[in-house]
């Protein structure tokens, strides 16, 4: 049922640059005027040398000696044309930098907005390292070959065109060796492109490797010192740097070998030329002059195609990164927004029911079966069971992270998979049992819960909650930093501020899976004293394994190994001498110590 | 981080030398290769015009040409190509190892930094910053070495054009050369104006990176939140910005390759110009300004070339200052060179310590918060001690502090008498354990999570699930001990996860175990039984526990309690529940709570 995102799309190198175009429309937009005035300076360049050429040919060493007029008048001329190529050729410059970092931001921001639109699991298929280098230095990669190579290549095709006629016009036969001669080449440079595209390709799934590598390392700094595993870490981070650079190396060189390829054929093609064309002028079919002045057409043709064969490698590592974001964005969104044809739940109590559900993690065994489940408005819930009998499961089918592998998840009778995600997220909201803080203000990342709210509103949500005194206490208040992931505060305050970014959003369902963990227990019974007058009128289910969360509400659902196996008010509960009678005896037990 | 706004050439040249100390016969082979390149360009040229007037010219005088001849055409020719050709190829592989490796070398590095340097440091530096530096930035210090060894073997092709020039005519050739300074002067012009730029396009990189990885660490709130548009907002706005930067470096770097293009031209014309007047004059011969003119667009090549290495100069100073900040940092933990003993059970000791945390507010000035203050805390050899407080009291902060995690402002924090600044490196953890609050799991195997690295035989690790009471579930998952568990142990619950951290912490029998809340999210019953286990199987290990559940904190043969970062009281449960208010509602907060619910509950059935 899920996907995990393609380490790479398989289209072909054309395919990959349609696509890639398609997604960067911006490459496009101007490009007849960036290619006129690209063609100007390379008009340009030719004219220059040509003219300085003519000034000494006939100014210097005219027949009638040395004309300072003619010399000065054309030196004024080529000055003219320096000065017009030197301005087309930053205006062509300046146009493509434009266009190419316009296409790609836009490539990023697709390739981002996608990642977002992938499933939880999808996501997870992936390390974030990995994740980052799609949307960065992937990208980065594509900008050399689309800011210079692109344009190049389209100009030297013409070059060789242009070539080959004047070429045709001095003599057919020589015109016909240097094609033989290149003939071969084109499939072996063929064949080179598959093998420098996969070279390349591989090398941007190594880098994709060093950031998660270093992701890791960074992430997870505080578990590597206490455990003292720094070499270890540092081993594994070695790895992927060798793999990179080994990576890196393979295909430096085999691009050299396509370049050199390239450069071996027109250099002997120009020693063939040499031979044919010194037997055809012996034998009186051509002048020693058309002779050398061919020579000098045929740099003009393995110029470009030398230049062209550098500008396929780089057009091939263009497309090993264009293929990884582009892997991103094919990959389909199997938990997706039904969007404009979903429907809109209007506000209000709400109603939760699971009919059948099942589910199996993809490539595991079911892991939820067959539960059947109605949850009443207004009413507070409570599940509890063992770890790993399924509990957070059921809270992310139930806020559509996932969708069920059978059966459905209906609010207020409507199956889940037909709700607009603007209208779900609005009314059903997760605290994840993984919190994460953003690294900003604690006032931004509770506001993160209602985007438009107030600092009034936040320290409204905040006292609501009973968390005012918490708040005086930070000599910062709500401006407080909190750092990375949320690093600058205890495990408790982090949770504090997770519970008030959920509560602040004011959704009609409130799921929370183990939002107060961490949290001391008078705190937490005031949490839950708080909830509990605020929550009346809406609908919440709490996860807890501390069961003073199941002794406060108006129902307790029993989860064990996947499927409900009790449920009731606690006090019907307890006195059943069931699972949760044995489980609240331990708890209960617990308390008094 | 600073940033020199106009970096001498002298000091990007200093860091390209850092480099090619690292890899200097990779270096010298790159440029010997572009040397053979350099000759043989020239001599391209020169063996063209040796066959044509030695062979062609005859042959087609002679109105007919032998295989001899032939192949003596082709051989020249062909002979030299070849030469040069393998010269390209040395030239651009011996480039690509100097390259890869000098940036391999300085990849390991910053990151072996990352392993070092503490976690204050961390927390100030943003993850994505980190990937950043370690990738784009030591990548945009060594691409240099791209066009460098190019630069280096036309060199000579520029030096012989100079030579030939001046043996011709050192008037014509003084001419010439004032190139030179004009192309310096750009040059200047350019770093000047391009190394603010590339500084905060690079910096932009960075910034860009660490969005996407915050916000991809954090994909799971975005999605339950349905904060996608908005994450996609805070990602373009970066974007954007770094597009901008990028569209002007592009402008000045499209201002300065023309610029440098142009400028031998430029000089070919002057020499021309005046050429002419001096000839009119009678000075000079026309060949000589032919041949002066001629050499000098012979050297635009080279000096292009040239370019090419100029312009990647601001980027490689921008690199490496930014790499150099996380290599220079400094605040490494020192190190001792003291060892444990390893025995039954050690004691560990805090004696007054104090300790504050760097902050920062919403303008990024920064300040300290005291987060512990005086705090002495004994645990014996083989006891349990519980810590006991509210929500950002400080335990977390303690258990850092026990196993120097973090140094304390003040005061010693010591095992076995030693003061853990003494012990050497990896030293404390060879002998003590913590069990953090938060779990971490490596994208690894369960096996590899727990041994991570150490020689544990499959027998340990059984044994040290069962300790942790994770058995049942290792056993049921389709590869057992060689299950992945995902990045950030992903594939696990939440408790699963605690689970294989308290497994990872018990197997390496620790003479100190540190328990920060560590069966959070472990149902009641599994938890006792944990505890049961760890009772049985450490002979006499020293504990100390962060803990809320009474049965945990009576397990403890002594309880402290602290609050806002102070010892307020310690002594038994019963003690401490005597005379310590704070501790006395803390602990019995449930049961208060049950009791009056319960009551409630009456009065509902006496009404009803
Ligand atoms: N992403 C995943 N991929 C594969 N298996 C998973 C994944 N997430 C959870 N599981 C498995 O599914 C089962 C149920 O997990 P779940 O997280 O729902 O448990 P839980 O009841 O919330 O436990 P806890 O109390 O420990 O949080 C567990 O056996 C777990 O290993
Ligand atoms: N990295 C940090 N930077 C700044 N302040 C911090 C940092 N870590 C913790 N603090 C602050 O120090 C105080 C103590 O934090 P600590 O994590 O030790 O609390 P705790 O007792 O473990 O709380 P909890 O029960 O919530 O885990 C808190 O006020 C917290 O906000
Ligand atoms: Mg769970
Ligand atoms: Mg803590």
């Amino acid at each position: 049922m899920s996907s995990t995102i393609d380490a790479t799309s398989r289209l072909g190198t054309l395919d990959t640059l349609r696509r890639g175009v398609d997604l960067s429309p911006e490459l496009r937009r101007g490009l007849g005027v960036t290619l006129g005035l690209a063609a100007l300076t390379t008009a340009g360049r030719v004219v220059v040398p040509f003219v300085v050429q003519q000034t000494t040919d006939h100014g210097l060493l005219g027949k009638n000696g040395p004309d300072p007029g003619l010399v000065t008048r054309d030196v004024l001329l080529a000055l003219v044309a320096v000065v017009i190529t030197a301005a087309c050729a930053y205006a062509v410059n300046v146009r493509l930098f434009r266009a190419s970092e316009a296409g790609l931001a836009s490539l990023r921001l697709r390739g981002f907005r996608h990642m977002h639109d992938l499933s939880m699991l999808t996501q997870n298929s992936e390390r974030r390292g990995s994740m980052v280098s799609r949307v960065t230095s992937d990208v980065d990669t594509i900008s050399q070959f689309v800011q210079f190579g692109g344009i190049i290549l389209i100009l030297s095709l013409g070059q060789i065109a242009v070539a080959t006629a004047l070429m045709l016009f001095y003599s057919p036969l020589l015109t016909a060796v240097v094609w033989l001669c290149f003939v071969p080449l084109l499939f072996v440079i063929r064949r080179f492109q598959t093998i420098v595209g996969r070279a390349y390709t591989t090398v941007r799934e190594r880098v994709g490797d060093l950031l998660a590598a270093v992701s890791e390392s960074v992430v997870g700094a505080a578990t590597i010192r206490a455990y003292g595993v720094e070499e270890r870490t540092a081993t594994r981070i070695d790895e992927a740097i060798e793999a990179h650079r080994v990576a890196s190396i393979g295909a430096q060189v085999r691009s050299v070998a396509a370049f050199s390829s390239g450069q071996l054929v027109a250099g002997l093609t120009l020693a063939v030329v040499l031979v044919v064309g010194t037997v055809q002028a012996s034998a009186g079919h051509l002048t020693l002059g058309k002779l050398l002045a061919f020579l000098f057409l045929v740099n003009l043709f393995t110029q470009p195609v030398q230049q062209a064969t550098e500008i396929l490698n780089e057009l091939q590592n263009a497309v090993a990164g264009w293929r990884r974001v582009i892997g991103v964005v094919d990959t389909p969104a199997d938990v997706a927004d039904p969007g404009e044809e979903g429907e809109v739940l209007p506000r209000g109590p709400i109603t939760v029911d699971f009919e059948g559900v099942s589910f199996a993690y993809p490539g595991g065994e079911e892991v939820l079966h067959d539960i059947d489940l109605s949850i009443a408005p207004r009413s507070r819930v409570a599940i509890v069971g063992e770890t790993g009998s399924g509990k957070s499961t059921l809270a992310k089918l139930l806020t559509r992270l996932m969708d069920p592998t059978r059966g459905r998840v209906l609010v207020d009778g409507v199956d889940l998979r037909r709700v607009r995600f603007s209208s779900l997220r609005e009314r059903v909201v997760l605290v994840p049992q993984e919190g994460f803080l953003f690294d900003a203000t604690l006032r931004e990342n509770v506001r993160f819960g209602r985007p438009g709210a107030t600092d009034d509103d936040v320290r409204l949500a905040l006292t609501e909650l009973g968390l005012d005194a918490w708040l005086s206490g930070l000599p910062q208040g709500l401006a407080t930093e909190v750092g990375q992931r949320g690093e600058s505060l205890s495990a408790g305050e982090r949770q504090l501020v997770a519970l008030a970014r959920a509560y602040l959003a004011d959704p009609d369902l409130l799921v929370l899976d183990e939002a107060t963990s961490a949290v001391d227990p008078s705190t937490e019974v005031r949490l839950q004293r708080a909830l509990e007058g605020l929550t009346r009128g809406r609908t919440s289910i709490a996860i807890a394994h501390r069961l003073s969360t199941a002794e406060a509400a108006d129902e307790v659902v029993v989860v064990d190994r996947g499927r409900i196996v009790e449920r009731g008010p606690h006090r019907v509960l307890v006195r059943q001498g069931g699972v949760y009678a044995a489980l609240h005896a331990s708890w209960a037990a617990q308390q008094r110590g | 981080m600073s940033v020199d706004v106009a970096p001498s050439l002298r000091r990007s040249l200093g860091i390209v030398a850092v480099g090619i100390r690292r890899e200097p016969r990779w270096f010298a082979f790159a440029v010997a290769g572009s040397t053979v390149y350099g000759v043989m360009t020239v001599l391209t040229a020169w063996a063209i015009g040796k066959v044509t007037r030695e062979q062609v010219q005859p042959a087609v005088a002679a109105g007919h040409v032998s295989a001899h001849q032939l192949r003596v055409i082709f051989a020249w020719v062909a002979g030299v190509v070849l030469v040069n050709v393998v010269g390209v190829v040395i030239r651009r592989i011996a480039a690509g190892f100097t390259m890869y490796n000098v940036a391999a070398t300085f990849r390991r590095e910053v990151t072996r930094q990352y392993l070092r340097l503490p976690l204050s440091w961390h927390h100030r530096h943003p993850s994505g910053q980190l990937l950043s530096n370690a990738n784009a930035d030591v990548e945009a210090t060594w691409n240099v070495f791209a066009p460098l060894p190019m630069a280096l073997g036309v060199l000579i092709m520029l030096v012989a054009g100079i030579v030939q020039m001046v043996l011709v005519d050192p008037v014509m050739a003084l001419i010439g050369l004032a190139v030179f300074p004009a192309l310096f002067l750009a040059n200047v012009v350019f770093q000047r104006s391009m190394s603010p730029k590339v500084s905060r396009a690079q910096q932009l990189r960075a910034e860009v990176s660490e969005v996407a990885h915050e916000s991809f660490e954090a994909a799971l709130i975005v999605k339950s939140m349905g904060r996608e548009d908005e994450e996609a907002r805070r990602f373009e706005e970066v974007t954007r910005r770094l597009q901008a930067a990028n569209v002007a470096v592009g402008r000045t770097r499209g201002t300065f390759d023309p610029v440098i293009e142009a400028i031998p031209t430029l000089g070919t014309l002057a020499v021309l110009a005046v050429g002419a007047r001096q000839v009119a004059s009678g000075a000079l011969q026309p060949a000589a300004v032919v041949q002066v003119a001629y050499l000098i667009s012979v050297l635009a090549f080279p000096v292009r070339a040239l370019g090419w290495v100029l312009g990647e100069l601001p980027r490689t100073v921008v690199g490496w200052d930014r790499v150099d900040a996380v290599l220079q940092a400094r605040g490494e933990l020192p190190y001792g060179s003291a060892k444990l003993q390893r025995h039954g059970a050690s004691d560990s000791r805090l004696e007054d310590v104090d300790y504050s945390y760097d902050i920062v507010d919403e303008d990024g000035v920064e300040s300290r918060f005291q987060a512990i203050h005086g705090v002495s805390l004994e645990v014996p050899a083989g006891a349990t001690v519980a810590l006991v407080g509210p929500t950002g009291s400080g335990k977390s902060t303690l258990t850092n502090l026990t196993l120097r995690l973090v140094d304390p402002d003040h005061g010693t924090v010591s095992l076995d008498g030693v003061d853990l600044r003494e012990v050497r490196r990896g030293g404390v953890s060879e002998v003590a354990a913590l069990v953090p609050q938060q779990t971490f799991m490596f994208d690894d195997t369960v096996r590899g999570n727990i041994a991570l690295g150490a020689d544990f035989d499959d027998a340990q690790v059984w044994q040290a699930l069962e300790t942790a009471q994770a058995t049942a579930f290792v056993r049921e998952l389709p590869h057992g001990l060689d299950t992945r568990v995902g990045e950030r142990g992903a594939s696990l619950s939440g408790g699963q996860r605690q689970r294989l951290a308290l497994a990872r912490a018990v197997i390496r029998r620790p003479q100190v175990l540190v328990l920060d809340d560590a069966t959070s999210a472990v149902d009641p019953s599994v938890e006792q039984a944990i505890l049961a286990a760890l009772r049985s199987s450490s002979d006499g290990t020293t504990v100390l526990v962060v803990a809320y559940r009474m049965s945990t904190i009576t397990l403890a043969d002594r309880i402290v309690y602290i609050e806002a970062g102070r010892v307020v009281d310690q002594g038994s449960h019963d003690e401490l529940q005597e005379r310590c208010p704070g501790y006395e509602r803390l602990v019995t907060a449930y049961v208060r709570e049950a009791a009056e619910r319960a009551a409630m509950a009456a009065d509902e059935e006496v009404t009803a």
